[in-house]
């Protein structure tokens, strides 16, 4: 069995994901066309399934499916058959059965999209599971910074604040030092995983020891939605140590990126005044970037587990 | 791959093109509703040429569109294809004439996806297609309009066509696959 599965960054080898790069920007120049369609997978099926809520990623994905003229089926767990008694898995192999080309799973729980994918003969992309990763998040947010800098070398990231739980700064971290990118983390330690030697990199307690030094300033957001306990002692600190706001600003580096995944937290990651200078500095912040260069790399990769 | 003959060198191939600039020109009646489209890769450099000769001789600007056409292929699922060049046509093609230029033409595959592609991006007046190379074996009911030199090929054999743009020297040769 020899399917293509993205459910991790190391799932695409160095050569594969300059390819990937590459190919982005020939589905933005589609995006920017008037007839925003082109016909590569005509007649594939891509089912969408999100066991957790989603937005941006499944609009994303819903999109880029339909730019390249798949058939797309939005999976909803809340109006299905699990609620019949049937088991998640035996769900999805019914959606199978209907032959549909390729899954793309999002799941609360670490690990389960890989479950997923191990036990059914279709490619899967994972859509963020748990607090384990989520590449294609990773993908678009190198294909960004490739965009700004052409090249990865020397980079220096700053990925800043809830690492602990966030599937995107892992995905993220792995992919940038893969990359050739020198990355740091900035959070206080309760907001950083037990095993942070794992990923081999610096940690810094405020976002003033770096600010001044980096290339890009990635603000993770902060997943109040997975913190069942309180990890952080109150929004006021949160504040002092980790919040990009106008005096931080201005201690940027010349030709630097400002990156986060969104959705915001207006006041806490950004202050609501940094959020509203975007149209006036777009070579410098990239949130909204990050969301439309997200639809041409989800083209990119869907191409690419197709193909 | 083995190098068989020289077809074409670097003098021959302009004269094919200024010829062909000139056939264009003569059918149109004139250049002012002409736009190119190089297909990429060797049909850019080759629609290049021609448009720059018409407005040598013409007095006047073409634009020039560059069109991959890898997206619209139908033989995705049998060969894949990861080595996608950019689509670049940023102007307006409805009501214009489009002269749609290719190296070779072989198949007519390629330009059955070239067609589809630019109908993407409106309705043109026209399309006309110029190629260097004919070397038959159609599959599909598609023939040039302008046609540098038709070459009878074997099935086994590739023509090769090379640019100074791109391979630093002008040449067609055909080779043994």
């Amino acid at each position: 069995m020899n399917k293509k599965d993205i459910l991790s960054v190391n799932d695409l080898n160095n050569e594969q994901i300059l390819q990937i790069l590459d190919s982005s920007d020939s589905f933005m120049e589609v995006l920017e066309r008037d007839l925003k369609k082109i016909p590569v997978l005509r007649g594939k099926t891509i089912v969408n399934l999100f066991y957790e809520p989603s937005t941006r990623t499944k609009t994303s994905f819903e999109l880029a499916a339909k730019r390249l003229s798949a058939d797309v089926i939005n999976f909803s767990p809340l109006n299905s058959s699990l609620k019949k008694g049937e088991t998640e898995l035996d769900t999805l192999k019914t959606i199978i059965d209907m032959k549909v080309d390729l899954a793309v799973i999002r799941h609360s729980d670490s690990g389960y999209v890989k479950y997923f994918a191990k036990n059914v003969n279709l490619p899967v992309i994972n859509a963020g599971d748990g607090k384990h990763e989520h590449p294609t998040q990773a993908f678009l947010d190198l294909y960004t910074i490739f965009k700004h800098f052409k090249q990865f070398k020397d980079l220096r990231v700053a990925i800043v604040g809830d690492v602990l739980n966030s599937r995107v700064a892992r995905s993220n971290i792995l992919l940038f030092k893969k990359m050739g990118m020198e990355v740091f983390v900035v959070a206080p330690s309760m907001l950083l995983p037990e095993n942070m030697d794992f990923f081999d990199i610096k940690s810094f307690k405020s976002i003033d020891d770096v600010i001044d030094e980096v290339d890009v300033l990635y603000m993770l957001r902060m997943q109040f939605e997975r913190q069942n306990k309180k990890f952080y002692p109150s929004i006021n600190e949160y504040n002092r140590f980790l919040t990009l706001n106008k005096t931080r600003f201005e201690k940027i580096k010349e030709n630097s990126l400002i990156m986060h995944p969104g959705p915001v937290n207006r006041g806490i990651e950004i202050s609501s005044e940094i959020m509203e200078l975007e149209e006036k500095y777009p070579d410098k912040i990239k949130i909204d970037s990050q969301v439309t260069n997200g639809v041409a790399v989800r083209m990119a990769l869907l191409y690419y587990a197709l193909s | 791959m083995r190098e068989k003959a020289t077809v074409l060198n670097s003098s021959d191939m302009d004269r094919i093109i200024q010829r062909m600039a000139h056939e264009i020109v003569e059918r149109n009646k004139g250049s002012k509703n002409l736009i190119f489209i190089g297909i990429q890769k060797k049909g850019v450099p080759l629609a290049k040429r021609i448009k720059e000769n018409i407005e040598k001789f013409e007095n006047t600007q073409i634009k020039l569109g560059k069109l991959d056409i890898t997206f619209y292929r139908d033989d995705l699922s049998e060969k894949i294809k990861t080595d996608v060049n950019i689509t670049d046509i940023p102007f307006e093609i409805k009501g214009k004439d489009v002269i749609l230029v290719d190296d070779v033409i072989f198949t007519g595959r390629t330009i059955r996806a070239a067609l589809d592609a630019i109908m993407d991006f409106g309705r043109p007046k026209s399309i006309q297609l110029v190629v260097l190379i004919d070397r038959g074996h159609r599959e599909l009911p598609i023939r040039a309009d302008y046609v540098g030199k038709n070459l009878p090929t074997s099935l086994n054999e590739y023509i090769e066509v090379k640019f100074k743009e791109i391979d630093g020297e002008d040449k067609v040769t055909i080779c043994w696959i």
